[in-house]
């Protein structure tokens, strides 16, 4: 048996005005997991749809199951065993789970001349299918009626279907939560006792230490090194990732939360499976973090205090006065802000520029004789945000969708600070963010507390959670399960709350 | 990198140059293309046609479409042209009816059509009707009600006073008169620069252009915004009748028959994009000036009117597909 399944020999590739990849090597051993890291932008998406076909590379070779393969479709790499698990996917959703996984390929009969789908073969084989990856569900259920973290089992199942001996996932676990993170982990490992070999491409440094056989990083489009899991430490990735030394991942918490000014009582949605009965407050100056499993209603609760979502009862009161909040108008010109959890879906508007983008919600407060707004004093509170957050952008003019993850979500905080708010409500922050644009945001949230902002915070990364909070409520079920204080935080008294209900 | 530029450069404006060069080639080649006549006539065919193009831009901008446009220009012009008749026209529509104010009947048209505008609004953002099936709809039931009130007669007879609107101008001690209609387009151009560049629902419509649930998030009143984008556009198409009929000395049910298409191919041409978002004021003028002089240097080449419709259709379609082309090229 050959050494290596996957051999890819300098690899280069550029695009106009950058030089995404500059000869990298990358070496995968079968029935391994191996990890590929590096900051948003150092290259691995990029090395990935180099070997998936979706990209052309330059120059370099990729040697695959002992021969030099030329890649040039998707389909062609599929058809000789590469599969790849997108960060996004792309499900039909009215269609059943047989149809998603053999779309393009359904087995077929014949009928003298005809040639017709096989329904039987294609549920029974959907079916065989579903149990490798663990799920007890029907061929004939709707993509629609899963949940992501099921879909995804469904493109597993797909490049299982595929007889691939390379599985690429992308940042699979960005959406799931920590128990069907562990159920995604099973499946990973069923496949390696198969033989099958998987590229695991996560920022998740306790994941990556748990999962993988060796780790290979990368850093700003350049091939850094590979070693055995086994030798590495979260601290000796972030160095290696950064090529700097990151002493600490959370910047100091010296804002001092002072008196309560912020009650919610008794929230309960519209909808009965959504959240009910909840309660709780905020003092000036404080973080609360909001922890939970994908699931717990965190996302819709912080929705409908902003007047997003419906609900049956709830009252918020604010430095003593009982707000009435219909829609997200309300909230805003009574100091609230809300940074929605999908920066794509509800935060970035793509094609406008950057200084429209902060700009957008706070335009009342430029106006002359109330009805001309005053684009140069616009502006200038787009160009103090730029810089206090140190924005990297080439202009303000610049369209958003050309900056980096990190950048886009730092702009729409400028969004919210341009209005100034009292009360930010931020969920999940930090998701898909690179290690150093993680620190920057820390900082700024910090920063925000210290000059008496009150900041809520909604995240799924238990270290992030326990790291910035002065105080965390655990959601579990739609229900508030418990608060902890920062300092007696740990990884195990939050997920015994986070699954109290269950 | 520098090849590159060059080609993005040419493929991005592709229409327009090479109508640029179609424009130089029958300025050669044939006489009286590049008269003052010549440049007075298109302008004041190029007016209403502006009108309707920026009403239905903050449609397009915010990803719907109107189709109603064209057949609320024929309402509007009907409409006018039946209050606005000579009191001693034989065929007058209204027999007894006195000699009413222009004003008068200019806003009736404009509320008329504008009330059909925020219909259309109301349907997209309370029953969340697709705005393609909406205006589609409406479009019919606007030449249905046009048919309705005018009993398909053409009409003319218009008073002088009406006309002149189109046909007279400011003499400034050029060779001819400065036209009402071109000052007309200047004005409500400035107008809509404004409105885009100046105003809270400018940068509101850009933004749910942009990203609709973002917008909503960040405060916007969406549902309020396309009311006022649909109404707004629907007063363009009445004010664009009301000059076409005067322009035209009279109307019938079929004025602005297919106008909307030729106002979405304008403005997709002067880089409104389809996808939402983004277009500006002196691009889509420059794409009706664009699609005006294709049709003028047409005409002036003799090209059999038939064939004249199969090219207008083809430059719509290569104008969206060179649009949608610079969005799918880069990802």
């Amino acid at each position: 048996m050959e050494e290596y399944i996957l051999q890819m020999k300098n690899i280069s590739k550029s695009f106009p005005g950058v030089k995404a990849l500059d000869r990298v090597n990358l070496n995968i051993k079968p029935g391994t997991v191996h990890a590929l890291m590096g900051e948003n932008g150092a290259g691995k998406s990029t090395l990935m749809k180099c070997l998936f076909g979706i990209y052309r590379m330059d120059e370099g070779e990729i040697i695959f199951n002992g021969e030099k393969v030329d890649i040039t479709n998707t389909a062609d790499a599929l058809s000789r065993g590469i599969a790849m698990v997108q960060q996004e996917q792309t499900p039909i959703l009215d269609r059943s789970i047989a149809e998603n996984i053999f779309l393009g390929r359904f087995p077929t009969k014949k009928y003298g001349p005809l040639e017709v789908i096989d329904h039987t073969k294609l549920y029974a084989e959907t079916d065989r299918l579903l149990k490798e990856v663990n799920m007890d569900f029907d061929s004939r259920v709707k993509l629609s009626s899963l949940s992501v973290s099921q879909m995804q089992s469904v493109e597993i199942a797909k490049a299982v279907s595929a007889d691939a001996k390379l599985v690429i996932m992308d940042e699979p676990t960005s959406s799931l939560t920590e128990n069907e993170v562990e159920g995604l982990f099973e499946i990973i490992n069923k496949l390696r006792d198969n033989g099958v070999s998987i590229i695991y491409i996560s920022h998740k440094m306790e994941e990556i230490l748990q999962i993988s056989d060796e780790v290979s990083i990368m850093r700003d489009g350049v091939y850094v090194g590979t070693w055995p899991a086994k030798e590495l430490t979260t601290d000796l990735i972030i160095k290696r990732m950064v090529g700097r030394e990151l002493t600490n991942r959370f910047p100091p918490r010296n804002n001092v939360p002072g008196e309560v000014i912020f009650e919610v009582e008794n929230f309960t949605s519209i909808d009965p499976k959504s959240f009910k009965n909840v309660s709780f407050n905020l003092r000036e100056g404080e973080i609360l973090g909001i922890g939970g499993l994908v699931g717990a209603q965190r996302t819709e609760l912080m929705e409908a205090i902003f007047g997003i979502r419906h609900i049956v009862t709830g009252k918020v009161t604010y430095k003593g006065e009982v707000l009435k909040i219909k829609r997200p108008r309300d909230a805003i010109t009574k100091g609230i802000a809300l940074l929605t959890e999908d920066r794509r879906a509800t935060g970035i508007f793509g094609v406008l520029s950057v200084a429209d983008n902060v700009g957008i919600a706070s335009l009342d407060n430029y106006l002359d004789y109330n009805f001309v707004l005053n684009n140069k004093a616009l502006e200038k509170v787009v160009n103090e945000n730029i810089e206090k957050m140190s924005i990297k952008t080439p202009s303000s003019k610049t369209q958003i969708k050309s900056l980096s993850g990190g950048n886009q979500q730092k702009v729409i905080i400028g969004r919210w600070l341009a209005n100034n708010p009292d009360v930010l409500i931020l969920d999940e922050p930090t998701r898909g963010i690179d290690v150093g644009a993680k620190y920057e945001i820390y900082s700024i949230i910090v920063d925000l507390a210290k000059q008496g902002k009150s900041i809520i915070m909604i995240s799924s990364e238990m270290p992030e959670l326990i790291g910035m909070s002065d105080r965390i409520m655990v959601m579990c079920e739609g229900k508030v399960s418990g608060f902890v204080e920062g300092e007696n935080a740990t990884q195990e008294n939050i997920m015994s709350l986070a699954t109290k209900f269950m | 990198m520098e090849s590159n530029k060059i080609k993005d450069f040419l493929e991005n404006n592709a229409i327009i140059i090479l109508l640029f060069a179609l424009v130089v080639y029958v300025g050669l080649t044939q006489d009286g293309f590049l008269t003052m006549t010549n440049f007075f006539n298109i302008a004041s065919n190029v007016s209403p046609r502006f009108l309707i193009a920026l009403g239905v831009s903050g449609c397009l901008i915010t990803k719907g479409t109107d189709l109603s446009a064209g057949r609320l220009v024929g309402l509007g012009g009907v409409l006018s042209c039946t209050l606005l008749q000579r009191v001693d026209y034989a065929d007058k529509f209204f027999p007894n009816l006195p000699e009413l104010p222009i004003i008068v009947v200019f806003l009736a048209v404009i509320l008329l059509t504008g009330f059909f505008g925020l219909l259309n609004g109301i349907v997209i953002s309370y029953l969340n009707v697709p705005p393609f099936l909406t205006t589609l709809g409406m479009q019919t039931i606007v030449y249905g009600i046009n048919l309705v009130y005018s009993g398909a007669t053409p009409l003319g007879g218009l008073r002088r006073d009406y006309t002149q609107i189109a046909s007279a101008g400011i003499n400034i001690g050029l060779p001819q008169p400065i036209k009402y209609l071109l000052i007309i387009a200047v004005v409500v151009g400035v107008f809509f620069w404004f409105l885009y560049n100046k105003t809270r629902h400018g940068k509101y419509m850009y933004a749910i252009g942009g990203n609709e649930h973002a917008a909503e998030v960040s405060g916007v009143n969406t549902v309020a915004a396309k009311l006022r984008i649909y109404s707004l556009a629907g007063v363009m198409y009445g004010f664009a009748g009301f000059l076409l009929a005067a322009k035209s000395g009279g109307a019938s049910v079929n004025l602005g028959l297919g106008y909307e298409l030729e106002a979405i191919a304008a403005c997709t041409i002067g880089g409104v994009s389809t996808t939402g978002g983004i277009g500006t004021v002196p691009g889509i003028l420059l794409g009706v000036l664009v699609f005006e002089l294709l049709k003028t240097c047409m005409q002036f080449l003799r090209i059999d009117t038939s064939w004249q419709y199969i090219v207008q259709g083809l430059v719509i379609i290569i104008a969206v597909a060179l649009d949608i082309r610079k969005y799918t090229a880069k990802k």
